[in-house]
């Protein structure tokens, strides 16, 4: 049952082949045997999830449900969810029990979808490789020693290790593409706007967005279908109609015109990772695409302008933390500087720290216009890079890191290295593109992921690109030894 | 131009209101420094005539009726906070 895909799964339910009471408690009797080898949970939810599940299945008898119904999630803990601890992976939230949901999840409650858990992540989403993570470091499924990307990584394992069918991830410089490669799964970033931030906690906000994570192109179209639309609580969300995103997952690869920009494959590749893409870009030559080498010029750009961007959204984001509301207190502070002071100095992991003392600095009187303004100019640069290309190509396609996975302590010590981790997904978020990344290969028996990258609101078109590869592949079907 | 020192360091600190650890201190001035370095690279790009950009897809704020849309659900809000009184968030004295 753990290797269906939620279309497969949902045929199941609807056939009676089984219920999602007993679907539920598959579920959670893996994540208790299993859970424990690569961490990928904070917090299951075993009463709620089989209470959702019964709740399901008297619906299902009751007449028409959706296509998630009775299907089990894992949630990223970084969403709000009511009576439920929501930690954004972090000491500073771990007291922290929502009073309301988020967004995404209201609408997976709504279509009877199952909550497994709340899945573990980098602190506050900031992070490439879960190791920031307060709950400890989630493990590569693949290859324990290995990190599993961030700061998604928790979904991403737990998806890979068929620990869950689908998860849900955000990605605010790559943090659903990036642990999706190293994992092996197929991971979606939507357009900005797409899918409402209401209640997903806020790293980087002109950034930020929430996606699915899955084994397959058509699970991602399925999971899109409910997160995506206006949400008048999120007044970045985007007010454009919202298709169904599974009807031109078949539409023909003939004729489509695929960029690959040079500077994605120079300097900084792992020669063996270009060679998985450069053989999944001549799949895609059979099926009748049209390459074209293309440029972005400012590529090269990207990285710092995120990190000058991303620090500063942060640091003024994360400064409600202040062990007043909500969260975690010092204990006896002598005034109200000390609270601050102490509350945040003790909550806050290193990581966290350094982005929020450089987003500060960045900020501070004086030097505001040669940092935080300077970064939005060249944003609109690497954005003008983009267009420019799309004027000519359907899609761009390229590597979603630079390698695969790398080990648990590798670069902990070395910040800047870990950021480059980043540097093909990254410009994609400055720009407020879709964006996904499908599994492609191996390369010593770790996954390799594609990156799409399309135009805004092609979501419909990068699904459907990603599916016809599924089509003539199957890279996304193998699972890690240990969890097959 | 961007080298930090310790006392830099504490300064934007004290800003944050974030406690750091003193022993950690120069690791975080090295960090930093090495973080601007790396975004001075900016620097050698002309932006004199650029717009910055804000959204990435240039929209601005949508606007809404100002009618009441929420109710009021103090109790259930202040349950979370570390120390609550009669409807108030307690913190340490601030005027003596």
């Amino acid at each position: 049952m753990h290797n269906k895909t939620i279309a497969e799964l949902s045929a199941g339910l609807k056939s009676g082949e089984f219920s999602s009471v007993e679907l539920t408690q598959s579920y959670l009797d893996r994540i208790n045997s299993l859970d424990k080898q690569i961490n990928s949970f904070i917090t299951v939810t075993p009463d709620l999830a089989l209470e959702q599940a019964k709740q399901a299945d008297e619906q299902r008898a009751a007449g028409n449900v959706g296509i998630l119904n009775g299907i089990p999630l894992a949630q990223k803990d970084i969403f709000c969810t009511k009576d439920v601890k929501t930690s954004c992976g972090s000491k500073m939230l771990d007291p922290f029990i929502s009073p309301y949901n988020a967004t995404t999840i209201n609408k997976f409650n709504d279509t009877g979808a199952v909550m497994l858990g709340k899945t573990n992540m980098d602190e506050f989403a900031m992070g490439s490789s879960n190791e920031t993570s307060w709950y400890g470091p989630v493990k590569n499924p693949w290859q324990q020693e290995s990190v599993p990307g961030g700061s998604s990584g928790g979904s991403a394992a737990a998806v890979a290790a068929r620990l869950a069918p689908a998860a849900t991830g955000t990605d605010t410089g790559g943090s659903i593409r990036q642990p999706a490669s190293f994992c092996g799964i197929t991971g979606l970033k939507p357009t900005y706007g797409r899918v409402s931030r209401y209640g997903m906690i806020a790293f980087a906000s002109s950034l930020d967005q929430a996606g699915p994570m899955t084994r397959t192109a058509e699970d991602a179209a399925l999971m899109l279908n409910v997160m995506a639309g206006l949400d008048p609580r999120d007044s970045t969300s985007v007010d454009e109609p919202v298709p169904d995103y599974t009807a031109s997952l078949n539409d023909s690869m003939a004729g489509l015109k695929i960029g690959l920009p040079k500077e994605y494959f120079s300097e900084g590749l792992d020669d063996a990772v270009a060679k998985v893409i450069e053989s999944a870009v001549k799949e895609y030559e059979k099926m009748g695409a049209v390459i074209k080498e293309i440029s972005l010029p400012t590529s090269n750009l990207a990285v710092p302008t995120y990190y000058i961007i991303a620090p500063s959204e942060c640091s003024s984001n994360l400064s409600r933390m202040d062990g007043v509301r909500y969260g975690y207190r010092c204990d006896d502070p002598e005034d109200l500087n000390d609270l601050y002071i102490r509350s945040r100095g003790e909550g806050f992991g290193a990581e966290v720290k350094r982005r929020i003392l450089v987003g500060t600095y960045a900020l501070s009187e004086g030097f505001y216009d040669a940092y935080y303004v300077k970064a939005q100019k060249t944003r609109r640069l690497i954005t003008n890079d983009f267009n420019q290309a799309f004027a000519d190509v359907d899609v761009i396609m390229g590597p979603a890191a630079p390698s695969t996975a790398f080990k648990i302590g590798e670069l902990t010590d070395d910040p800047i290295t870990m950021y480059l981790s980043d540097i093909y997904t990254i410009a994609v978020n400055l720009a407020g593109l879709p964006g996904m990344s499908v599994p492609a290969g191996f390369v010593n028996d770790m996954p390799v992921g594609l990156q799409l990258i399309g135009k805004h609101f092609a979501e419909s078109k990068l699904l459907n690109i990603a599916h016809q590869f599924q089509q003539a592949t199957d890279w996304h079907t193998q699972a890690p030894a240990a969890f097959k | 131009m961007s080298t930090l020192d310790k006392s830099d360091v504490e300064k934007i600190a004290f800003l944050a209101r974030l406690g750091v650890d003193e022993q950690d201190i120069p690791e975080y001035a090295t960090n930093l420094s090495n973080i601007l370095e790396m975004v001075e690279q900016l620097n050698s790009v002309d932006t004199d005539d650029v717009k910055p950009m804000a959204h990435p897809l240039d929209a601005v704020q949508r606007l809404r009726a100002d009618v009441v849309t929420e109710s009021n659900d103090r109790e259930n809000l202040q349950s979370h906070a570390p120390q609550v009184e009669q409807g108030l968030y307690l913190v340490p004295r601030v005027v003596e």
